[in-house]
């Protein structure tokens, strides 16, 4: 158990979180990739926190920054979800294109 | 044994992201984005941040039960009973060189970047390191993050409410209430 070993872990969240933002069209799948990008990020934060700097808590409060992150990306992102669908009935990307110039 | 526990649940958050995207019923996507968390919070208790871990695992457990609502809800294959009935995805070359370039960056700047020692010594208590931090030095942090989770409340009601109570009277309150079918509302 290393860092580097944290680090790639956390870039292989990372990248598979990427693969699922870039290449879904739902719009849930899109967030699920987000979230995932997300869970990398905190994953690696934990990891810098152990050990890097125990000694200060700023990687724990980057953790906890991420955690919120998160909530306000679930709640928005649904929120987005539900405006657009009840708007247009669009839920896949690709049929959202009225903002498009 | 701590160290079989890591490789155990990196395997686990790793393969279940990736099968987010490979498996066709959305239920079962759901219940491996869990499990993926499950495997990072797991790995964050390892770290030494049990506090954290147990957030992480309790927050993510109500988020992907709220997900799998807005599944049902929004998506066309809800429970997979049945194949998909059409291809979700697209540009799923281009989207898979450019996350395969960018995990080949991260990894060789995991591997290859100096990393400096370990600077002093692991604090008895992390819970209460954090605490005293959030409620010290990082308070700033924490007044902005709660003014953010605040305004993403206020909007996503606002975003998600069908028509608001100013919609009928205009932001100067002036305009008159249209011919509305279903009785109600302020004072009507």
């Amino acid at each position: 158990m290393t860092l580097q070993l944290f680090l790639l872990l956390a870039a292989a969240l990372f990248a598979i979180g990427l693969y699922g933002a870039l290449s879904q069209q739902a719009i849930v799948m899109i967030m699920m990739g987000l979230e995932l990008i997300l869970n990398g990020v905190i994953i690696a934060a934990a990891a810098f926190w152990h050990y890097l700097a125990p000694g200060m808590a700023s990687g724990q409060v980057i953790v906890v920054v991420v955690v919120v992150a998160m909530a306000v990306e679930m709640a928005v992102g649904f929120a987005v979800t539900t405006a657009i669908y009840r708007a247009r009935d669009v839920s896949m990307t690709d049929e959202a294109a009225g903002l498009r110039r | 044994m701590i160290v079989a526990l890591f490789w155990v649940l990196a395997v686990l958050a790793a393969a279940s992201g990736f099968l987010v995207f490979r498996l066709a019923s959305m239920a079962r996507v759901t219940i491996a984005l869990l499990v993926s968390f499950l495997a990072a919070g797991g790995l964050v208790i390892l770290l030494g941040l049990a506090y954290l871990g147990v957030v992480v695992i309790l927050m993510m457990v109500i988020e992907m039960i709220i997900m799998a609502v807005f599944m049902i809800a929004y998506m066309m294959q809800p429970a997979g009973l049945g194949s998909m009935a059409m291809s979700m995805s697209h540009n799923q070359r281009s989207a898979a060189a450019i996350s395969a370039a960018a995990f080949v960056l991260l990894g060789a700047g995991a591997l290859l970047a100096p990393w400096p020692h370990r600077a002093g010594p692991a604090p008895g208590n992390p819970t209460f390191q954090l605490g005293k931090t959030i409620m010290g030095p990082q308070m700033l942090t924490m007044i902005i993050l709660g003014l953010v989770l605040l305004a993403a409340m206020v909007g996503a009601v606002v975003l998600a409410l069908n028509r608001g109570r100013y919609d009928r009277f205009g932001d100067d309150l002036k305009q008159r209430p249209p011919a509305d079918p279903a009785r109600g509302g302020i004072g009507r």
